[in-house]
């Protein structure tokens, strides 16, 4: 079987596994661009249930998710109307939900929720047991469903990079499935499998006990679905491709996160490099992980994209639109639902002049509401503000300065109660410029990422500029304030297109910082060279910053100078 | 709804079930801060906690989960003295939950269909003598946990909005959750966190393996499981209540009040709230531990969950807040 034919296998396999113990499995994390493929897998997975499967939006209203009175409904029938929810709606059957890296947090926590309890989470007791499909559509690493969602669904399968040529395998189907469902709760997990599974889970760098639970729950489901009482060595090591090779961080031979080494092919026998063969589990280990790895370069994320992945959904709670508190700006019409206020004295007046019209005399008590009427409290928040560092850490001071500039951010995240400001750092060298910490206001997670500090080499002023402004450009576009702040002495010596060289980079450069100015981007050179000179202060003038020579700097004489400079 | 895992089969996290039957002890220690990874059966072991407790004695159909003779909206003068038992109640704030899910609304469905004026009890009601949970505290609205420590702190709910004017009890053990890496409490709201604990996936093998057995022995048969340990969950849940009734009659020392001041002093702690702490939370463990009078030693056992969280930061300091306890537990208190 080829490679792409063995990941097709594994994707119906996950699609029969969830129609099977949809409620121990929770769903499927589906990595795939809309296409034939996807389609056709859709097809195949519906085809194994019984209910046709309900979809929804990801930016789904909370009184569509979780139902509750219908107000339209209600004032037109002049008694309360209520309408039950996609939650509730999608009991027994699969629930999908396409653009998943779109949704939202808070919905993601309510279907979090449902999952959980089987229940809607709205206090209540309808009933809500459903197999989720999180169809993940997003272009990048970092553009991914909610983590704590995710990580809730047993399955995760990518269908990238398949053809149609490649899913000519017959699916399984429905007598397969309720035969399964028979004999599942007769299926023995022989108890070593617990060990292995921890086993390969700890050595793959994965600390969730909820992920090896569900390979083992995986496994049982793949023994059933098998025909067999006892769940064999070969389902284990299904199980682990299926769930733990796509949370898996590292491998154990590699002690970094390599994406770029080719994993030997999953059928070539590994060399035993210890000697104890005969021990049995040490055996199946070795087959599990090898179904890991065989899958690693294509389903698993790195570990950086992963985390990058988190702080992303981390920030996201912020954007959200609906904003229900902060400085009023006056009143929308719309319709309410749980996530909006209605404003009662706008939606009255907005109903009076027409109640005449409406067959209403003045002097009587009730008043006649349509659903036109209603008026919404609209509220202004400031927004989110990300100081994003630039930091040269090329040339003999690079040590120096990057430690300060380390020390700046973690200072200034230190100072960042207010949840509302983020902080990147990007540093450049040798031929160019790498991020180092994207946006983040976790201290914690500014400490570990900038553990190590690269420094040496040459100076790309230019691929620095333009890296700053792009994640500039990117931060503005979400609805966030960003501010530069280039800590250099303004001494390029590598051009754009990496060619070494005074004249040529100091041009990129300038050009570059140039682009900064047009796009209005608010910037402060930190020129840190001990006598400073003309090109820092030349460059300043070009990219419209502020310039302020701070030779010596130290980490606090940096956040304290970009604290008044800003005026934060 | 389903049976929730004994709370005395949790394998390992001894420091997070600590924090969290003290708190089951004494309520005024304040609320308990979670902070780890997921995965780790943090909302597993506050459910868990909440079912080893007694059920409450409460008013059939009351929305608050009142007692008899309690003062709350709809009932200012209803002298009936007629119980029902529910299990202590676990509310869950989600993430994204608005301000009115959570303190409560006017009725709209009353509202637009008869005219009257009613409140809809939210959140804080129903958590009234029960836990209120907060998965990914650190991830909620600011304005939504200073409003939540708010209550927790003063017991008592008070809406004042949409021409609402109605105040109920709401006094619960507020327990929040949290992955550090995606965010922090502001210093303000965490030193309002009663104790503060840190839980990780267990590293050693062996214990990892043992996680996984028993959950996967309770979700294939959750019956079978509990009354396996019913034995021990009995036994912990008498603990608690004689802790409980205890608690009033343990002693504490004046050379433990002063060794929880000095301690205090030596990790630089701010303000009188972490002094509080950890004399009550002192006081609690002392009496789950059918002690008489608190010792150094239960001083000492407590002292990293209560203090954890009111260090000053000084985030160029790369000594973790924990290690700077310990070391000030060793050099102040001797153990």
């Amino acid at each position: 079987m080829s490679e792409a034919a063995q990941r097709w296998h594994l994707a119906g396999l996950a699609a029969a596994v969830l129609a099977v113990d949809p409620g121990a499995m929770g769903g499927i994390v589906l990595r795939a661009r809309s296409g034939p493929v996807r389609d056709k897998w859709l097809a195949l997975a519906n085809a194994l249930t019984e209910a046709p499967a309900r979809s929804m939006p990801p930016s789904i209203a909370d009184d569509r998710l979780l139902g509750g009175l219908d107000l339209g409904a209600t004032l037109s029938a002049g008694a309360p109307v209520h309408s039950s929810g996609v939650l509730a709606e999608a009991d027994g059957a699969t629930l999908i939900v396409p653009m998943a890296e779109r949704l939202e947090a808070g919905t993601a926590a309510r279907l979090g929720a449902a999952l959980d309890t089987g229940l809607v989470p709205d206090g209540g007791t309808t009933p809500a047991q459903f197999g989720l499909i999180l169809l993940d559509e997003g272009a990048a690493p970092e553009e991914r469903p909610p983590e704590g969602l995710c990580d809730r669904l047993a399955l995760h399968i990518s269908l990238e990079g398949l053809a149609l040529a490649d899913t000519q395998e017959k699916p399984l189907d429905t007598a397969d499935i309720a035969a399964a469902r028979a004999l599942l709760p007769r299926v023995r997990l022989p108890d070593p499998a617990f060990e292995t599974l921890t086993v390969s889970a700890a050595m793959t760098g994965i600390t969730s006990a909820r992920a090896t639970l569900m390979a083992a729950r995986v496994a049982r489901v793949l023994a059933a679905l098998g025909r067999r009482k006892m769940v064999s060595d070969q389902d284990l090591a299904t199980a682990a491709g299926l769930v733990l090779a796509p949370r898996a961080k590292f491998m154990p031979e590699t002690a970094e996160p390599e994406e770029d080494t080719p994993p030997p092919p999953p059928d070539q026998d590994q060399p035993d490099s210890d000697a104890d063969n005969s021990d049995e589990t040490g055996r199946v280990e070795d087959k599990v992980l090898d179904a890991i790895r065989a899958l690693l370069p294509n389903l698993a994320l790195n570990d950086t994209a992963r985390r990058r992945g988190s702080a992303r959904s981390a920030g996201s709670g912020a954007r959200e639109k609906a904003v229900t508190h902060g400085r009023p700006a006056g009143t929308r019409p719309g319709k309410p639902d749980r996530r909006s206020r209605l404003d009662l004295l706008a939606t009255l007046r907005a109903a009076v002049p027409w109640q005449k019209l409406r067959g209403r005399h003045p002097g009587e008590a009730h008043i006649a509401i349509r659903a036109d009427d209603f008026r919404l409290k609209r509220f202004e928040r400031p927004s989110e503000s990300v100081k994003i560092f630039v930091v040269d850490a090329s040339g003999s001071a690079a040590m120096a300065r990057m430690a300060e500039a380390k020390g700046a951010v973690e200072l200034m995240l230190a100072e960042a109660y207010q949840r509302r400001e983020k902080v990147a750092l990007i540093a450049f060298r040798g031929t160019g410029a790498e991020l180092l910490l994207p946006p983040t206001r976790s201290l914690v997670q500014a400490k570990r990422r900038l553990a190590v500090l690269p420094g040496g080499g040459g100076t790309p002023l230019a691929s620095a500029l333009q890296s700053g402004a792009a994640l500039a450009r990117q931060i503005r576009q979400r609805g966030a304030t960003p501010y530069l702040v280039l800590l250099t002495d303004g001494r390029g010596n590598i051009a754009l297109d990496g060619t070494p060289g005074r004249p040529g980079a100091a041009e990129d450069a300038i050009k570059a910082a140039r682009e900064i100015a047009a796009d209005y981007l608010t910037s402060i050179l930190v020129d840190t060279s001990n006598r400073p000179q003309a090109e820092a202060a030349d460059l300043a003038k070009a990219m419209g910053a502020q310039y302020l020579p701070l030779p010596r700097a130290d980490a606090g004489r940096i956040s304290g100078a970009v604290r008044t400079a800003i005026g934060a | 709804m389903t049976n929730p895992f004994p709370f005395s089969a949790i394998v390992g996290q001894d420091e997070m079930k600590q924090a969290l039957l003290i708190a089951a002890v004494d309520p005024s220690v304040g609320g308990v801060l979670v902070f780890g990874d997921r995965g780790t059966g943090k909302s597993t072991a506050v459910r868990a906690l909440a079912a080893l407790l007694p059920p409450i004695q409460v008013r059939p159909d009351c929305a608050y989960n009142s007692q008899p003779g309690e003062a709350v909206p709809g009932r200012e003068d209803d002298d009936a003295t007629e119980t029902v038992e529910i299990p202590t109640p676990v509310v869950d704030l989600p993430l994204g939950a608005t301000e009115d899910r959570v303190v409560g609304t006017l009725d709209l469905e009353r509202a637009l269909a008869s005219g009257e004026k009613v409140f809809e009890p939210g959140l804080l009601a129903r958590a009234n003598r029960g836990f209120l949970y907060i998965d990914e505290a650190n991830l909620l609205e600011d304005h939504l946990v200073d409003l939540l420590l708010d209550v927790a702190a003063s017991g008592e709910n008070v809406v004042e909005r949409e021409g609402l004017s109605i105040r109920h009890p709401a006094r619960f053990v507020l327990v929040g959750s949290g992955n550090p890496e995606e965010g922090e409490l502001r210093p303000q709201l965490l030193d309002r966190f009663g104790l503060s604990v840190e839980v990780a996936s267990p590293t050693d093998i062996a214990e990892r393996v043992e996680v996984v057995r028993r959950r996967d022995a309770f979700d294939r048969d959750p019956q079978g499981f509990l009354k396996r340990w019913t034995r021990k969950n009995t036994a912990e849940q008498r603990r608690i209540l004689k802790a409980r009734k205890a608690l009033g009659r343990v002693k504490m020392p004046d050379a433990v009040i002063e060794a929880a001041a000095r301690l205090c002093a030596a990790v630089g702690s701010d303000g009188l709230r972490g002094e509080l702490t950890l004399i009550r939370s002192a006081r609690a463990h002392a009496a789950l531990e059918g002690a008489r009078a608190v010792t150094i030693t239960h001083l000492a056992a407590i002292a990293p969950s209560a203090l954890r969280h009111r260090l000053r930061r000084d985030p160029l300091d790369e000594i973790g807040s924990t290690a700077r306890i310990d070391r000030a537990i060793t050099e102040v208190l001797g153990v």
